[in-house]
């Protein structure tokens, strides 16, 4: 399906606005891709006090970094592949190393360093300015061609890009 | 029930307190000794509109969440352990349903805990995810950060 169509870097940051709205949790947390390039990703979630994990401390749950960086290496596998794919993440293993600043958004930034017919291998980390200085880090394998389905922001891609050039 | 010494801990007070618990929906349901977590479905949990399934990161810190609760219980602590580590297995793309989860602690140290956690929807034989993780126990001196 839709063969001509790549999720190239370009293409992500073009569409970037669109591909975070399409992803109602991607939304509702208010995650943005910062940057993209073959097979890496960043994106970004600002502080919020609903992401809490700690009302003492006002540091954010563990859970919310999580979830950056499961989405953080989905797109760095969709910058992997020569056609759109399905992915599903199949395992992931987070390591915590400090507790995040309150006040500070978080970045994460993906690499998915290996990709065979069936599986992509990934690892990323969570920081809020210093890439050499992680709050977490991690390492996950995604399933590919895993659902019949093309992934969301490749469709959302691509249907924004066939609506843009007819006009 | 009427021979329990000690009467459990209010956990839905416990989860209340942690806005990102409310944020995800997340309630207890506890019987006695037995915990159930419940995560009601709601639209913005959702990660993939076209299957549609939940964000598989939203099941992730479910299941996190699920182990702190079942660590809060056990050790009846008021502090949040902290997690050092979590691996999870995704089995099945979560449905547009209410998740549920169990956890149970491995080992239980002085300062760390191991914990296994285990999310399922409509049927408890099939589970969509399964977790184990570290966590650190609030003592004095290990006031991190």
């Amino acid at each position: 399906m839709a063969a001509e169509f790549r999720m190239t870097p370009d293409t992500m940051m073009a569409m970037k606005d669109m591909l975070m709205r399409h992803v109602p949790h991607m939304h509702a947390l208010g995650v943005e891709i910062i940057d993209a390039a073959t097979a890496q990703a960043w994106l970004r979630v600002p502080y919020d006090e609903k992401l809490i994990g700690n009302i003492e401390t006002g540091v954010i749950h563990g859970g919310v970094i999580t979830t950056l960086l499961d989405n953080t290496c989905g797109m760095a596998v969709q910058l992997a592949m020569n056609e759109p794919t399905s992915i599903a993440t199949l395992d992931l293993r987070i390591d915590y190393m400090k507790p995040a600043t309150p006040g500070l958004a978080l970045v994460a930034h993906a690499h998915c360093y290996k990709t065979t017919r069936n599986i992509a291998f990934v690892r990323g980390t969570a920081y809020h300015t210093d890439a050499e200085d992680p709050i977490a880090a991690c390492v996950g394998t995604f399933m590919l061609g895993a659902n019949r389905t093309v992934p969301s922001s490749v469709a959302a891609a691509k249907a924004a890009l066939e609506a843009t050039a007819k006009e | 029930m009427s021979e329990t010494k000690a009467p459990p801990r209010d956990l839905n007070r416990f989860i209340e307190a942690i806005p990102y618990a409310r944020f995800l929906g997340i309630t207890v349901d506890q019987k006695g000794n037995e915990i159930t977590t419940v995560m009601a479905f709601d639209h913005k949990l959702i990660g993939n509109p076209l299957l549609p399934a939940l964000h598989g990161g939203v099941i992730g810190a479910f299941l996190e969440m699920t182990a702190i609760i079942q660590l809060a219980f056990e050790t009846g602590s008021a502090a949040i352990p902290k997690p050092i580590g979590l691996t999870i297995d995704y089995l099945r793309s979560g449905r547009p349903l209410d998740t549920y989860a169990r956890a149970q602690i491995t080992k239980q140290g002085r300062r760390v805990a191991t914990v296994h956690a285990e999310a399922w929807q409509d049927d408890r034989s099939k589970p969509i995810a399964a977790a184990h993780g570290h966590f650190l126990l609030k003592t004095n001196e290990d006031a991190v950060g």
